[in-house]
């Protein structure tokens, strides 16, 4: 006990205690939340049991409840801000971390880390008053005149939609991108880019060939970043996704989002169950996340001993 | 004092109360000055967002009468107001919808319903090439919400307008994505002149939309219906009246057309007057009488019978007896229609069921 003490008194166990404390406290908190969203949301797991994540409908008058709808919302819309968002700011990363004058670089950094910044109803606003006009007038005609046979791109184009909202979304975490990957891609060794040139690479190949792949555990981790965000974003999508409960082909169809329907129904639900379905929307969406964080882990494990090997 | 707590419970109160000034309404000349003797006494109230702006203004007008008594409201919903009040956490609740038998049945006390105001929602739309005001029967509302009716020219909807050119284009449904008392009223009316509707969709704050689009709140819908040709909605009357959106005139149980407004939503609560029950749950759409606008509804404070601080109880009778009396003529320089004479002398009796103290 006494050794204890006189161990204690050296600033570094106080320090290494203070710290222990600090790092279980994230464990707890998410242990926490878990056990919170799995208590309030008993009633709907035992009525309807696994057959909640696949069932379509969602009727607060008849107690009728299935997340589906907005489990495939909420996967659509991410899918279409990563697939339109990844691209480009990958690129916009490499212009301002590889090719950009230092002081034209400095200068849109600070604005990419505004634009981060936003708070996501401004983003909503914008959607609204002017991506939403812009899709129903000129995008979703002139897609549906080009690629009408395909079913994704078919029926009356309201402008509110999984396709408007998802390119709301990539709008929102651009910014994300860009700022993660360029401070990644200027950690990037010197020496690593002179090896490449020194060996007769253009500036192009250096970039594409060398920079980038040493890179690629920052790449994956500013995407998920990103990712992360866009399964989680409420308030910009529901102002734009048209807030209907349904499964469709057409990405111009109005859909619906996990977070936005808790945020919608949740401070009118009344009835047990009807909030208890509501919880577990939320366990869902918490577990969806815990899933993706997973599968990028094991994906940065892989592409990592490939690389090392 | 929290930042948001001073907002509420000072600022919006002013600019409300400033607001009303310039209506023209009498100052409150008589007011006594703030009670220097006595403890405060605070009453704390959760619920419905409709009728916040007429509640913060009593709550104002009130506390100018009365120095020691601060009521605080948290405008969080209806359904957070009966939670809330389900719960105990505070003295009185409110809400656009009446409490089901259910909810009534887990509360540990018994809990009394007073209408205050009323509200009234109006079928607002966005037609390309029509100015005029439309003219809606219950079956065409019905449809449409329905997606029976699928076509602005289809005769239901043309029928009652003759002389106005409809176009031949697919009706665009918009709707609350929101629970929220509007859809409620909403939602009853329809059940009431449609079986259709009663069968497939039912009533309720939120329900399951055959067909539309959501928007997020009045301004949600009416920002939908701006940008979207062809597209019809439904409103409060009263957003639409401060926003200055253009309404139709929907027909009533008499078969008038009644386009809604002070007169025609305070008609409609006369006409269920005869029929009110005791508790005072009742729906007051589709009502009888020639004069009534048929989609209104009154908002209801919740009142435990029992409340055992004496003082609270006090308060809070001696409150709800003001705002039957005094405040009432509040109402319509905000655009809440008062409620009937019938009523008001019912809710009066009503309030010797509250007991105050153990």
């Amino acid at each position: 006990m006494a050794a204890f003490v006189a161990r204690l008194r050296k600033g570094d166990e106080v320090a290494h205690l203070v710290a222990l404390l600090f790092g279980l406290v994230l464990i707890l908190l998410t242990v926490l939340i878990f056990f919170e969203l799995a208590r309030n949301s008993s009633l709907a797991r035992a009525r309807f049991g696994w057959r909640f994540l696949f069932t379509q409908t969602w009727d607060p008058v008849a107690g009728q409840f299935g997340a589906a709808p907005f489990i495939y919302g909420t996967i659509v819309t991410s899918a279409i801000a990563l697939v339109v968002a990844v691209p480009l700011g990958v690129g916009a990363a490499l212009f301002l971390a590889e090719l950009a004058p230092r002081r034209i670089s400095d200068a849109l950094t600070v604005m990419t880390e505004l634009l981060a910044a936003v708070p996501s109803v401004v983003y909503g606003l914008i959607g609204v008053s002017f991506v939403v006009p812009l899709m129903r007038q000129y995008v979703q005609p002139a897609l549906a005149r080009v690629a009408g046979s395909l079913p994704l791109f078919t029926g009356p184009a309201y402008g509110v939609g999984y396709l408007t909202a998802g390119l709301v979304l990539a709008i929102m975490i651009v910014p994300f991108i860009v700022s993660v990957l360029r401070e990644v891609l200027l950690a990037v060794p010197r020496d690593q880019r002179e090896a490449a040139l020194a060996l007769g690479a253009t500036r192009w190949e250096s970039t594409w060939r060398v920079v980038l792949p040493y890179a690629r555990l920052g790449v994956f981790g500013a995407v998920f970043l990103a990712l992360g965000r866009a399964l989680g974003e409420t308030m910009a999508v529901t102002m734009v996704i048209g807030n209907r409960p349904e499964i469709s082909a057409s990405l111009f169809a109005p859909g619906y989002s996990m977070a936005a329907v808790i945020a919608n129904e949740f401070t009118e639900a009344t009835g047990d169950l009807y909030l208890h379905a509501l919880v577990e929307i939320g366990l869902v969406l918490f577990l969806l996340t815990m899933i993706i964080n997973a599968f990028a882990r094991i994906l940065i494990l892989v592409t990592t001993k490939r690389g090392t090997a | 004092m929290p930042l948001m707590l001073y907002l509420r419970s000072s600022l919006l109160p002013m600019i409300v109360a400033s607001m009303i000034a310039c209506g023209g309404s009498a100052p409150p000349a008589n007011a006594p000055a703030a009670g220097a003797s006595g403890a405060r006494t605070t009453v704390t109230g959760a619920g419905a967002t409709f009728p916040y702006p007429i509640y913060s203004k009593w709550f104002d007008e009130y506390h100018k009468r009365h120095g020691d008594v601060e009521i605080n409201y948290q405008s969080i919903g209806s359904g957070g107001g009966i939670r809330q009040m389900l719960a105990g956490t505070v003295d009185f609740g409110a809400s656009d919808v009446p409490m089901t038998d259910e909810q009534l049945g887990q509360a540990k006390t018994k809990i009394l319903h007073f209408p205050t105001v009323l509200g009234a929602v109006v079928p607002t739309y966005n037609i390309a090439g029509v100015t005029q005001e439309l003219k809606f029967t219950p079956a065409a509302l019905a449809g449409i919400f329905l997606g029976t009716i699928k076509k602005w020219n289809d005769p239901g909807i043309a029928g009652p307008n003759p002389g106005v050119a409809l176009p031949a284009a697919d009706i665009v449904v918009v709707h609350r994505s929101e629970a929220s008392g509007t859809t409620f009223v909403w939602t009853d009316y329809l059940g009431k002149v449609s079986d259709a509707w009663k069968s497939k969709v039912g009533a309720n704050a939120a329900v399951n939309w055959p067909v539309g689009l959501g928007g997020k709140g009045n301004e949600g819908v009416s920002g939908l219906l701006k940008q979207t040709p062809n597209a019809i909605g439904y409103v409060e009357l009263i957003y639409a009246v401060q926003n200055k959106l253009g309404y139709g005139s929907v027909q009533n149980s008499s078969g008038a057309f009644v386009k809604a407004d002070l007169a025609s939503v305070t008609a409609a609560a006369a006409a269920a007057a005869t029929s009110m029950p005791d508790d005072f749950r009742v729906s007051i759409t589709n009502p009888g009488g020639a004069a009534a606008y048929p989609i209104a509804s009154f908002t209801w404070l919740l009142v435990p019978a029992q409340l055992p601080d004496a003082t609270k109880g006090k308060t809070i009778v001696d409150f709800l007896k003001w705002i039957l009396a005094d405040g009432q003529s509040m109402a319509a320089p905000l655009s809440y229609a008062p409620l009937p004479k019938e009523v008001v002398a019912k809710e009066q009796q009503a309030i010797a069921q509250i007991h105050a103290g153990s």
